[in-house]
């Protein structure tokens, strides 16, 4: 049943170009870029036919110097301007840093927001910054590829990275030039990958339970999934954000310096020496039974047995988070008919034994690990930017972590509770607790923890301008909307004198738009007239797009849903909006014009909404007499 | 189908409506139960529920209307938003109870309404210090495992309870129950909590 297709590709007066779109998994240790071709994921290659891209940004005094493989060359040579590791970075406070900053051999500073910004040859550097080159990287890579422009792009986030994190992601993609069709949760991807996979197979109309368990370099998560006739459910999700594959070579390389008799302070060339040397041993063992070593002038040997007991209670821990998942799912573990194993850090055995004994169940590997997610993107990158509709494909994914709002004594209030499925949208109401209070602080806490101080803190504003009340007279209704992407909302209004103040939530670390904006800027400053043709261009293309469906949502709908003067004001508006669009060369004037059109358009769309549910609603009810 | 008999009467309803709803343009009057095309009743077939809330996503999903225009995408997000929490209310026990009461004009998502059934109460305080006790005993998990069957007969005692004074538009009885139900669906949260805590031990 389609009841609100505003435009079929075949009332179109033209028909649609085949869109360009990707899948992008921006990983810790390495990113990749798939797309669509025939109907078939496929991972990109450079032009040394290389798939991976080492996450690493090497800088020199004028600014960036290399991305990827030639950036990892100067890793030891130049480590303090050699920035690998960066996601474990993105979308955290100078505090969260300091915490595990020690494992990471780079010197920060902050900027006024507390946001940690790395010391390099070329200036302080935020990890969104160094995330962008990742980005533009690829999008390079794919432009290649198509040889012509990107429409959009889905980029995958850990499913338990929390607002701050996914914002911060979203930052990089803008300051790359990205258009983001949609972030999505790493687990759920691969899940799409192996589903469709699997539904192409036996043609299977029935429900599986399907549990994700990616470990990456630096990132945890299981995610619990159930797929029925092409509806991907999350039904829960935990994880670790900063846990991953890399914390194994940090264990092993842990070892190797109590064993060479080295001191706690390295400095940064000598933790790189080690840190390679874990790396290729953990890799070694994975065929061997033991691997000689040989570091500076020290020799040695690692057996498998010794690795297992430095790693293993790492694994538990992991091990530990899906039992939680599984509890938040309300399942047991026979119930789970599947289990994926995904990232890079699977390929160590240990790994997949410890989960196949905890859930009993050999888990599957037949799609490449590294590759899974990104390719699982990419379908959704194709659905999304509109190549293939009709489709029944849908995900419905669920928050990480709690949401609430600071109370009274330092309190947590949950306004969303973790695993609840998103879209979402919940408001709760406040009252003031002193005669006369004109102001509320409103502050947004993401976390399970009682008090506000353990919590992730995303936002704080203030809503003022509350007329003066007796203490608790006030009625205070705070909103939060949490979209697809995961991302938050919070509005909050004063009931009785409708005193209104909204936020779009900017984590306390993130970038400011006007930041956001002059970095823009500054990456085009040498193609001033490239960006106002890219700009121009882009408004033009949404231009065409609002006309065209306006047109046939009127042909459609007019007739039941406006009178003659509505529908008269609407040929108005796109008349005058087909007048701007041929004569403009301004993108900002354009752009008026275009939201002017969706102004006047609103109710009319709201309508069309309103008449397709309840038509949708009235079919179930015809059903319920057929069946009866 | 008949298609245009609905349109047209959502039409007038919706310009009724118009000036009273602010904050969303969407006029969507209906309540949890119509929303899924099930009668307001206890009983709920869950398989029904399952795979109209599915339906019903695969149509209103704003990733349905992500090539579309900001007002679109916005209205989906507030109707799959709507779907959802219709959803989530009645797929839980508990979270249906108070939104049937809710329907009469009830409210019962108050946790402060107090029972004032002491038997019942005491029963609360002893099933508490058992809780409490489970991490000191002999064999925690199979002390934690007779808790839990016990609290989760209870509380299907409770939803049976419930059931008849609905039926029987008996309100006030049914709101009691509600809160008994409360009292049993957090207990059961935190012998899930504790549960946790014992495997991290």
């Amino acid at each position: 049943m389609a009841l609100l297709q505003i435009s079929e590709p075949g009332q179109s007066p033209q028909p649609h170009q085949r869109k360009h779109a990707v899948g992008i998994d921006l990983g810790t240790t390495n990113s990749l870029v798939a797309t669509v071709r025939s109907g078939m994921a496929e991972v990109l290659k450079d032009e040394q036919g290389r798939e991976l891209l080492p996450s690493v940004v090497h800088y020199m005094t004028d600014g960036v110097s290399c991305v990827g493989h030639e950036a990892s060359e100067h890793n030891i040579a130049d480590p303090l301007n050699t920035i690998s590791s960066v996601k474990r970075l993105l979308g955290r406070g100078l505090a969260d840093v300091k915490t595990f900053g020690g494992q990471l051999p780079y010197e920060f500073d902050s900027d006024d927001g507390g946001m940690p910004k790395i010391k390099t040859a070329a200036g302080l550097i935020s990890p969104i910054q160094v995330s962008a080159e990742i980005l533009r990287k690829l999008a390079g890579r794919a432009e290649i590829a198509f040889d012509s422009m990107l429409d959009g792009a889905v980029i995958t986030v850990p499913a338990y990275f929390d607002d701050a994190q996914r914002q911060a992601t979203k930052d990089a993609a803008t300051l790359a030039g990205i258009k983001v069709l949609r972030l999505l949760n790493e687990p759920t991807a691969a899940a799409i990958a192996y589903g469709l996979d699997e539904s192409t197979d036996n043609n299977s109309s029935e429900e599986s339970t399907i549990a994700v368990y990616d470990l990456g370099g630096g990132t945890f998560d299981v995610s619990i999934l159930r797929l029925t006739r092409g509806v991907f459910e999350v039904l829960a999700t935990g994880g670790d954000s900063a846990l991953g594959g890399d914390d194994f070579d940090r264990a092993i390389a842990e070892w190797l310096r109590q064993e060479m008799g080295m001191a706690e302070d390295l400095n940064p060339i000598e933790q790189r020496i080690l840190l390679e040397t874990a790396r290729a041993a953990k890799e070694e063992l994975s065929d061997s039974d033991q691997v000689a070593l040989e570091v500076l002038d020290w020799r040695g040997t690692l057996t498998r047995e010794l690795m297992h007991s430095l790693i293993d209670g790492l694994i538990d821990k992991t091990l530990r988070a899906c039992k939680r998942s599984l509890r938040d799912a309300g399942l047991e573990k026979t119930q789970i008919s599947k289990v994926i194993l995904v990232g890079g850090s699977t390929r160590t055995p240990r790994v997949g034994e410890k989960v196949a004994e905890l859930f009993g169940t050999e888990p599957l590997c037949s799609l490449n690990p590294d590759q899974v997610v990104a390719m699982g993107a990419a379908l959704q990158a194709e659905v999304l930017v509109g190549n293939k509709s009709g489709d029944d494909m849908l995900l419905l994914d669920v928050i990480p972590l709690s949401l609430g709002i600071e109370t009274m004594g330092g309190l947590i209030e949950k306004i969303i509770h973790r695993n609840t499925t998103i879209p979402v949208s919940k408001a709760q109401e406040f009252t003031t607790f002193k005669d006369g209070q004109t102001a509320m602080a409103v502050h947004v806490l993401q976390g399970e923890r009682e008090l506000a101080t353990d919590c992730r803190s995303l936002a704080r504003f203030e809503l003022r301008g509350i007329p003066p009340m007796v203490a608790g007279a006030a009625k205070i209704r705070v909103a939060y909307q949490v979209d697809a992407d995961g991302l938050l909302n919070v509005s909050a209004r004063e009931l009785t004198s409708n005193v209104e103040s909204r936020i779009e939530v900017k984590p306390s670390y993130g970038l400011g738009e006007e930041e956001i904006t002059s970095m823009l800027q500054d990456s085009f400053s040498h193609a001033r007239d490239d960006m106002q043709a890219r700009a121009l261009r882009e408004q033009q293309v949404e231009a065409d797009r609002m006309i065209e469906d306006l047109l046939a949502a009127l042909d459609k709908d007019a007739e039941a849903l406006l009178d003659a003067q509505e529908s008269q004001c609407l040929h108005v508006a796109i008349n005058e909006l087909k007048q701007v669009r041929a004569s403009s060369t301004e993108h900002r004037v354009l752009a008026r014009q275009i939201e002017s059109v969706a102004k006047a358009s609103e109710e009319f769309a709201a309508r069309r909404m309103d008449a397709s549910i309840k038509s949708a609603l009235a079919g179930h009810t015809l059903d319920e007499i057929e069946k009866g | 189908m008949n298609v245009v008999a609905a349109r047209a009467s959502t039409f007038s309803h919706s310009q009724t409506k118009a000036a009273k709803q602010v904050d969303s343009p969407l006029k969507l009057s209906s309540d949890f139960f119509e929303i899924f095309g099930l009668p307001v009743a206890w009983q709920v077939e869950r398989e029904q529920l399952d795979s109209r809330y599915r339906k019903l996503q695969q149509e209103f999903h704003p990733d349905r209307y992500a090539s579309q225009g900001a007002t679109e995408k916005r209205l989906a997000l507030q109707t799959a938003s709507l779907i959802n929490q219709a959803y989530d209310s009645l797929k839980s026990p508990l979270k249906r109870a108070q939104y049937l009461l809710q329907l009469k004009q009830m409210d019962a998502s108050q946790e402060s309404h107090i029972t004032s059934d002491g038997a019942f109460l005491m029963a609360q305080i002893e099933l508490r210090e058992e809780l409490s006790e489970v991490r000191d005993s002999a064999d925690p998990w199979a002390a934690l495992e007779s808790l839990r069957k016990g609290v989760e007969a209870g509380y299907l005692e409770q939803q049976n309870e419930f059931q008849g004074h609905y039926n029987a538009q008996a309100f006030d009885d049914a709101l009691n129950t509600v809160t008994k139900m409360q009292f049993s669906s957090k207990l059961l949260y935190e012998i899930e909590q504790l549960e946790g805590d014992l495997e991290d031990l």
